[in-house]
């Protein structure tokens, strides 16, 4: 259990920048897909900290989205007119913050009153939370009402996508890891159990809902400055059971196969492009197969033990 | 006599119409080997609810440690010292049996999210320090070979172990232990028992054990309390229990008259 886990962060980090500093390079239409690859892991490991580790089934994750997304361009929108060209990373950085904290808070606020809630009953309330938060914000004329938020400046490029990525993976597999956070694995598995061992159900599912509400937000922000173009019915619930999909199908609390799910879902659909109306059915047929094939998950090594991450 | 570990004082809890437990008086000494026995359905396992705060007594209190134990969440009193074993196994089962220990040491440490993200010399320190503890835990329990194999995928016995010695991670000064020997044949039984007494010696705390197996309970414990519907209907070291006329009628009814 070296301090490897850090240095690893660093130096993946570094080499995303290095490929980054090449992106100019790369055809556009894959630069694109590859943000997205990078947004969809932020989501789906986010959500396999509150599904997957801790074992409460969320359907409000794209509500958590929708609050970052907004939160950080309406603070890019604002601040860009009045800072020069240069200082566009930091006016993204202080937005992804902004929007994450604003998706926290939300994650607090749900999850304080509802985490006595158990399983279907959990999964309806964050459903019925994230319609709430696509509703207000088609109702908001501050940030365009139902015709949507444009004008949203192009920040996000394969840097920040997957630097956020990198960091995403690097924090929640060191708290599931660590010895504190064997306590989610220990909430999911038997709450009974776990308060009987001196850990406090309650306090670690409001913390997984928080942190994971808080990348979820960050995700919102880095999608916001990559489409430039917000609408709220980009928010509804599709997206959110799009990405419990990415989680059940990597496995629950796999996280590397949440990843490799999170890459394959957003691929697939761009590879279907080409039989056009035959698309979607396409999709759907591919995730029950692989659901009836590996109902396990896509990727299942076994969990990591101790606590080398 | 200075203060038990654990006194109960006319605890009496209700389920509706139902009465649990009645007017229940009961004390635990420290560095204790006491029995609670009782035919089905006596309340035996409720009264252990009662003590670790899973369930809050209608009427009377409870002390643990001089403090009284009402209205603390089972984690809290996890915290000052009661660990419990369940009737029917409750492990972490997708845990490996190294992580279910692991788990249950966290309730004495102070790191959490900030130290886990941070990942510094401390923190590095302190989590070797949790992994030492744990097989050490483990080594003296003989589960030491198996510390990578998932919880669920033991054999029963050693299930069972691990339990207890998931309880003893959270270094407690009462240990509760429901039904162990439940769905043991009498080899695993015997050695059960030497088992417990070793724990009682070894890290000098008391023990409290729900059983239904009476020879065990004969064995092991200095003293016996038995409940039959709620209500004590005796107390006392195992000599008296057996010829306790009570206890008698309760586990093999009244005798006729001729």
């Amino acid at each position: 259990m070296k301090s490897g886990a850090k240095r690893w962060l660093t130096i993946v980090i570094v080499l995303i920048a290095i490929v980054s500093a090449f992106s100019g390079h790369f055809n556009r239409y894959y630069l694109g897909i590859g943000i997205d690859i990078g947004i969809n892991i932020i989501l789906a490991v986010s959500l396999n900290l509150i599904m997957g580790h801790t074992g409460q089934f969320s359907l409000g994750h794209a509500g958590f989205m929708a609050v970052g997304s907004y939160t950080a361009a309406s603070f890019t929108i604002a601040c860009a007119k009045h800072a020069p060209e240069s200082a566009a990373p930091f006016l993204l950085l202080g937005g992804l913050i902004i929007g994450g904290l604003m998706a926290a808070i939300c994650g607090l606020a749900v999850g304080v009153p509802t985490l006595r809630l158990r399983g279907d009953y959990l999964a309806i309330v964050t459903l019925g939370f994230g319609e709430i938060i696509r509703v207000i914000f088609q109702n908001m004329e501050a940030v365009g009402a139902a015709s949507g938020l444009t004008g949203i400046p192009n920040y996000t490029n394969f840097f920040w996508a997957w630097a956020a990525a990198a960091i995403t993976i690097y924090v929640v597999t060191s708290l599931v890891n660590s010895t504190y956070g064997r306590g989610f694995i220990a909430v999911h598995d038997d709450e009974v159990a776990a308060s009987a061992m001196g850990i406090n159900p309650t306090r670690y599912k409001v913390t997984a809902f928080v942190v994971g509400a808080f990348f979820a937000g960050i995700a919102g922000g880095l999608y916001a400055h990559h489409k430039t173009v917000l609408a709220p019915t980009g928010f509804d619930f599709m997206k959110s059971f799009e990405i419990v999909v990415m989680v059940i199908l990597g496995g629950m609390g796999r996280t590397v196969g949440v990843i490799i799910a999170a890459i394959l879902l957003t691929v697939l659909p761009e590879m279907l492009r080409p039989v056009a109306e035959y698309r979607m059915i396409i999709y759907s047929l591919l995730i029950i197969i692989i659901m009836m094939a590996r109902p396990q998950g896509l990727f299942t090594l076994k969990r990591s033990k101790g606590a080398n991450a | 006599m200075s203060t038990p570990l654990l006194q109960l004082d006319k605890v009496t809890i209700r389920f509706g119409g139902l009465m649990a437990v009645s007017t229940l008086d009961f004390q635990v000494q420290e560095n204790d080997l006491v029995g609670l026995i009782g035919p089905n359905g006596a309340g035996k396992t409720t009264v252990f609810n009662l003590i670790t705060g899973v369930y809050q007594p209608t009427e009377g209190t409870i002390q643990f440690a001089g403090s009284p134990t009402a209205n603390r969440k089972p984690h809290q009193l996890t915290k000052v010292g009661i660990a419990r074993t369940f009737q029917n196994i409750r492990l972490f089962a997708s845990l490996s049996v190294f992580d279910n220990v692991r788990a249950a040491m966290q309730v004495h440490r102070s790191h959490g999210v900030r130290q886990a993200l941070w990942r510094g010399k401390a923190y590095q320190a302190a989590e070797k320090e949790v992994n030492d503890r744990v097989m050490e835990l483990l080594e003296i329990f003989k589960l030491g070979r198996l510390r990578d194999e998932d919880a669920k995928n033991l054999p029963y016995g050693d299930q069972r172990r691990l339990e207890i010695v998931r309880a003893l991670a959270t270094q407690p000064k009462l240990l509760l232990l429901d039904e162990p020997a439940a769905g043991m044949n009498p080899t695993e039984k015997a050695e059960l028992a030497g088992l417990i007494r070793s724990i009682k010696e070894r890290f000098k705390i008391a023990v409290l054990l729900v059983e239904h197996d009476m020879q065990l309970v004969m064995n092991l414990c200095e003293r016996i309390t038995v409940l039959d519907y709620g209500v004590k209907i005796a107390e006392g070291t195992p000599t008296e229990i057996k010829r306790h006329p009570k206890v008698i009628e309760a586990y093999l009814g009244e005798e006729q008259p001729a």
